[in-house]
This record gives C-alpha cells, sequence and structure tokens, in this order.
C-alpha cells in the first residue's frame, strides 16, 4: 500500500505488517531487510520501506508503573496521548515530549525526541532506563547504560536501524496539576529573541515562533513563550478543585487537500504579521492547559493537508552557540529574500547533551516546513549549506531530501554510527528509504 | 460499607473491540474480567487495562467458546454474577474456503452463533432468576442479508441476531437488557488490509463507550454509526431479483 510520512512527501508503495506478537515481528525481521514504523509521525522517509515496513502499532500494551520512581514499562506502539491521559490524573507527566502526541514510544526513542524542555532536561533518551531490542539475529536483548551500552547509545536517535523497539522502561515527572504558567515575551529582532532565551534559562520550557518573513530591522521577530508546570497554589479555587482536569477540546478536522496555491507568500504575510501583533498585545502571564500548551496542532486532525497533495519537507537544524546567532540570521535572510514563507517557524534553544547519533546538541535550533515544490526544495539545499558553514547538523526525523554528502560533512559521528550497523549485521536486516538515500 | 463496583465480564476479550469496550467500563469505574482461550494474551491486557484505568479490578479467565460443555461450570465458578455480560467473539474466516471446506465452514458458524448463543443463553438464565443483568451481543450488519463475498459469516451472524432478539423477547419485564450491536465496519485486527471507507468505519475506541452509553440507557440495538441504520434499511429494500446481480 502507497504510505508516508507526516509531511506526505515522499509516498512509497510499501509492503505493510502488522505483526501481533514476538514470534511474528522475529519472523518479518529474519525475512529481510525492514524498517519498523510506528505511528508515522517521522516527516520524511525515516519510516518507510518498499520490501517490508513494520508497523508497530499492535504493540499497544501497558505494561507496569513504579510509581515510588515514576517508571513506566510499556509496548513500543503505546501512544504518548494515552500516556499522558492515564498517568496525568494521577500526578505524572511525561519528562520531555514532542509537540504532538500521537507518537509512539518507539518512535520517540528512534528519533531520540527532544522537547521545549531540551535545555533543561535533556531529550528522551536522557528518561529511558531500559530498551528491549529485537536485533538482527532475531534476539531480543535489554539494553540499557549497564547492559549492552553502546547498542541502548546508538539505539537512542538511532532512526530503527540498530534493530526493533519491543518494550522500553521510562522516567515519567511528577506534576501538580495539568496547567502551565505561560509568559509570551514579544522580541522585536533575532538578537532580541536570542538574547531573551538568555535570559530565561532558569524557565523550564521554552520556545518561539519566529515570523520568517519579516525583513530588515525586525528580521527574526518572535514570540517567545515560557513556561513552568503550575502548582497548586498558582491555581484558583475553581482550578484548585480538579487540578489535572482541563476543558476538552473542540477537535476539528482538515476534510480535504487545500488547494497549492492557499498558502502562498501573501497569505502566510498577512497570517504572521497578524499573529505577531495578536501575541504582542496578549503578552504577558496566563494560564495554559496541557494539551493546548504543548500539542496545539494536535486539535488540528489532518492539518497536514493544508499543504496540498504535493505535501510539505520540514527542515529543522541546531547550529552551535557561538555561531548560532550568524548562522540563524542567514537562514532567514534566505527564507525571507526566496519569499517560501514557513507557516510554522519554530526557534529553541538547546542544552549540552553527549551522544551517539541523537540530534540535540548545545546551540540553538530552528525548525520550518515548506510546501512540496521546485523554489522550495531548492531553498531547502541552500539552507543546508549555510547550516553546514556555521557547524550545524539535522534533524533525521523531519529530513525528507537530504544529501548522503551533506549529513556526512554535517555529523563526523556518521561514520561510527556506520560502522557500528556493519559490526552488528544491523545493516542487512534493518533499512528504510532515508537510511538509503543517506548512505546509513 | 463502600458500594460494590460494578462488574463486566467480556468473552472474546482478546480482541480489539474487547479491549475496548472493556477501557470504557474500567474507566467508569467498573471491573472487568477478560475471558478468552490465551490466557498469556488476557493477563497482558488486563494489566494494560488497570494502568489506564487504576481503580479497576481487571482479571483474566480462560475458557474456549467452542466448547460449550464447560460453560456452566465455568458460570458456576464465577465469585459473583457480573452485571453484564458482552460477547465480542468473531471470527470472519475466509468464504471461500468455507465453500469448499465444511469444517471451516462449520468453525465460522460456530464461533459466531453457537458458542456465543449458547453462553449467553446460559448468563440469560442466570441473569433472569436474579431479576437483574445486562447481556451485550456484538452482531453483524453482515447478518442482514446474505451476500456472496461472506455468506456463511453473515448467515451464523444473522441466526446470533435472532437468537438474541429472542432472547429479549422472553426476558423483557423480568429486569434483563439484551443489547445487540452492529457495529459496521470497525478499524481493528479482523479488517486489517480491507480498503474501508472513511465515513462508515467506526475506531475501537468509539464503539466500546457507545456500548457503554447503550448499556447506561438500556437500549435495544445500536448501530455505532447512524449512517448504518439507514445504508441497511436500503440494502434490505432492494428486491431480490436485483439484489442477487449486485456485488455488494
Amino acid at each position: 500500500m502507497e504510505i508516508s510520512g507526516w509531511g506526505r512527501f515522499p509516498r512509497a508503495d510499501c509492503t505493510v505488517r502488522r505483526p501481533r506478537d514476538e514470534a511474528a515481528v522475529r519472523a518479518l525481521v529474519l525475512s529481510g531487510r525492514a524498517i519498523a514504523r510506528g505511528n508515522g509521525r517521522a516527516y520524511g522517509d525515516s519510516a518507510l520501506n518498499p520490501h517490508l515496513t513494520v508497523d508497530m502499532t499492535a504493540f499497544d500494551r501497558m505494561i507496569a508503573f513504579d510509581a515510588a520512581a515514576g517508571l513506566l514499562t510499556v509496548e513500543a506502539g503505546v501512544l504518548l496521548g494515552d500516556i499522558v491521559a492515564a498517568f496525568l490524573p494521577r500526578g505524572w507527566f511525561p519528562a520531555v515530549t514532542p509537540g504532538t502526541k500521537f507518537v509512539t514510544v518507539g518512535g520517540m526513542i528512534a528519533a531520540d525526541v527532544h522537547g521545549k524542555n531540551h535545555h533543561a532536561h535533556g531529550s528522551f533518551g536522557a528518561f529511558v532506563e531500559w530498551i528491549d531490542l529485537m536485533v538482527a539475529d532475531g534476539r531480543v536483548l535489554r539494553c540499557s547504560r549497564a547492559e549492552n551500552p553502546d547498542l541502548f547509545a546508538f539505539t537512542l536517535g538511532g532512526m530503527g536501524l540498530t534493530g526493533v523497539v519491543l518494550r522500553a522502561a521510562f522516567r515519567l515527572t511528577p506534576v501538580e496539576s495539568g496547567w502551565i504558567r505561560q509568559r509570551t515575551i514579544a522580541a522585536g529582532s533575532l538578537d532580541e529573541a536570542v538574547d531573551t532565551f538568555e535570559r530565561s534559562a532558569g524557565w523550564t520550557y521554552s520556545v518561539a515562533w519566529i515570523d520568517c518573513l519579516a525583513k530588515g530591522p525586525a528580521l527574526g521577530r518572535s514570540l517567545v513563550m515560557l513556561g513552568e508546570h503550575a502548582r497548586r497554589d498558582e491555581l484558583d479555587d475553581g482550578r484548585r478543585a480538579a487540578p489535572y482536569t482541563v476543558p476538552e477540546k473542540r477537535k476539528r478536522r482538515v476534510p480535504f487537500d487545500a488547494p497549492a496555491l492557499a498558502l502562498n507568500r501573501f497569505s502566510v504575510r498577512a497570517f504572521n504579521a497578524l499573529y505577531y501583533a495578536k501575541g504582542r498585545r496578549g503578552a504577558g502571564e496566563s494560564l495554559v492547559d496541557w494539551d493546548g500548551y504543548f500539542y496545539p496542532l494536535d486539535a488540528v486532525l489532518g492539518w497536514n493537508r493544508i499543504y496540498g497533495r504535493r505535501g510539505f519537507a520540514q527542515f529543522q537544524c541546531v547550529l552551535p552557540l557561538d555561531s548560532a546567532k550568524a548562522g540563524l540570521r542567514l537562514l532567514l535572510e534566505a527564507i525571507s529574500a526566496a519569499g517560501q514563507g514557513s507557516f510554522l517557524a519554530v526557534l529553541k534553544r538547546m542544552g549540552p547533551q553527549q551522544s551517539r547519533f541523537s540530534f540535540p546538541m548545545e546551540g540553538y535550533t530552528l525548525a520550518l516546513d515548506f510546501p512540496v515544490g521546485a523554489a522550495s526544495l531548492s531553498l531547502l539545499d541552500r539552507l543546508d549549506a549555510i547550516t553546514l558553514a556555521h557547524g550545524g547538523r539535522f534533524y533525521l526525523a523531519k529530513d525528507s531530501r537530504m544529501r548522503a554528502a551533506t549529513l556526512e560533512a554535517s555529523d563526523p559521528r556518521t561514520a561510527a554510527f556506520r560502522r557500528m550497523r556493519r559490526e552488528t549485521a544491523a545493516a542487512d536486516r534493518f533499512a528504510s528509504l532515508q537510511s538509503e538515500r543517506l548512505g546509513l | 460499607m463502600p458500594m460494590q463496583k460494578k462488574s463486566l465480564l467480556v468473552v472474546g476479550g482478546s480482541s480489539d473491540i474487547a479491549r475496548a469496550t472493556a477501557l470504557a467500563f474500567a474507566r467508569n469505574g467498573w471491573n472487568v474480567t477478560l475471558v478468552g482461550r490465551d490466557l498469556d494474551v488476557l493477563t497482558a491486557s488486563a494489566a494494560d487495562l488497570e494502568l489506564r484505568a487504576p481503580g479497576s479490578t481487571v482479571a483474566a479467565a480462560r475458557l474456549d467458546i467452542l466448547d460449550t460443555a464447560a460453560f456452566a461450570p465455568f458460570l458456576d465458578a464465577l465469585p459473583v454474577l457480573p452485571d453484564v455480560v458482552l460477547s465480542a467473539v468473531g471470527l470472519l474466516g475466509d468464504q471461500t474456503q468455507a465453500e469448499r471446506d465444511p469444517a471451516h465452514a462449520e468453525r465460522i458458524l460456530r464461533s459466531n452463533f453457537e458458542g456465543p448463543g449458547l453462553f449467553l443463553g446460559l448468563v440469560a438464565e442466570r441473569f433472569e432468576a436474579r431479576g437483574a443483568g445486562t447481556i451485550v451481543g456484538i452482531s453483524s450488519v453482515a447478518g442482514e442479508r446474505g451476500r456472496a463475498s461472506n455468506y456463511v459469516y453473515g448467515a451464523a451472524k444473522a441466526g446470533f441476531t435472532a437468537f438474541l432478539s429472542g432472547l429479549r423477547n422472553r426476558l423483557a419485564g423480568r429486569g434483563v437488557q439484551v443489547l445487540t450491536v452492529k457495529p459496521g465496519f470497525v478499524r481493528t485486527r479482523m479488517t486489517e488490509g480491507m480498503k474501508l471507507p472513511g465515513a462508515l468505519t467506526a475506531e475501537p475506541q468509539e464503539l466500546g463507550e457507545a456500548i457503554f452509553r447503550a448499556v447506561a440507557r438500556g437500549r435495544d440495538v445500536i448501530y455505532v454509526r447512524p449512517v448504518w441504520r439507514l445504508v441497511m434499511a436500503i440494502i434490505r429494500a432492494i428486491p431480490e431479483p436485483i439484489f442477487k446481480k449486485t456485488k455488494l
């Protein structure tokens, strides 16, 4: 069947199997080269393999919870949203969450996802205690910092290319409510935005929406949004009575593919100007519920259709701290000059991270998306070059079109990852369109 | 004294519909027992449900729905007679194979009709004696008119639907509710790999919640998505000389 990642580009005709138990996964793994797939939220071709794509969503059982340690054990296909639904009422929240709750735990491990608290807490992998991984010969290995530590480290951020994640245990974080105390700060320029992040390092959560079509002195104007889990004593009486209950969101659905011209530089420019003005007026503190704060786009089911049938390409890079300002300026100038409005443009400060193949490193990460077309694809090549020239690297969970040489040049860890794949025979069993394109 | 929790027993407990319905009840504070052949799978599902719905007790028990002789001892051995008993047993089977292989056809007929029907019949007897209880049978729209593509399964479901309707008629006024559920398309293991029309297809979770509401409201027959009532009314109304030439 024809499937794609969340960006709907590229699409590929793949043989998809949905095993129900370990023996069925083993039979599939031993049958040839395959890639595991979760809920299909990687944007590009990370979880596509025409020969065999192993849909792991039937592995959807929660196994155990140790309330003393906050340690949750689940099968790989359990959805993050189900974890929130089950554990927030008991005072627990994922220690790290990406921008959608429709991801599986296996996918979160494969991409080693980060959230708005990376500068403070690191990526999801920092909270993973162990992983049960089915490796190339069909054995299941318990991987942790003590057992099979190399395999553990390469599996975090390894894009499913070390084996199939079957189960994992990871820590949740205690919270006093389902509310976030949010402070919004309008930053009139890129420098102001970066300075705001640097001043706000004490906040648990921080993220900026950035107007990537603004030019001249307003280049990089942003709304920086800071957040903390609200304590009970910060809630009014009504909310304190049921601190984990938030109003149910009305779900909206994008019912059909938008025409290709619906999102053009004029509509995006107009939207951005309005959004920035509204944010600036509304700057200050407010209480936002967890769903609206962490997962605003989840309320619009099928939002990936607003880019039309051809789909869209995401771009996310991270630039090291010392070259971040200069690099971000060039990236934004290139986007603004091309007039390729990105509807979603997000800037985020990342903290230090030691890892074998995960994306994050200390610096600034910029995430953008563009409708697929000749102009945007050539713009993305320019953005790659600017990132490379500033010592940055790329998030594979977002990538759908990067060249192998670009990855190689951006990340000296690539060779070690490839060597590990050869030595463990993972290269013979696990492959995706992405791993083939990037020569992994 | 704390009020005794209400309890649900599900046969066909490893199906996707069973799990989703069990979760809907457990989230509303019910205790649940999942019943089926594979105790390992049921035990894992029970642990999962207890984590998703804290405060509810979810147990697993073994019973083969084709082993009719085991039904009465099984029911008599239950610590308490449940408030609601649901059958989510279903075997679509392979229609082409069933046309040539009577053993396969027999398995489809027994799994969808004889087993669940007789089991719920024995439950009904106990509910009637107690003067209270709800029986829920997952039947199918496939039972409303035989079609070339799945008439062995359809005939079994037709039998099951008639059986449930008879039970309802018999037990009306005796404190026992009988609910027939005709889900239409549901995204489950049974329909995996089929091309399903989005507007007519329900998620298991949607079905589970609909069953919980229908039990609470004392309903008799539900189609999960209301549009199915219309679709089936049209399918039933097509005259046979025309219907026999269609490929539905």
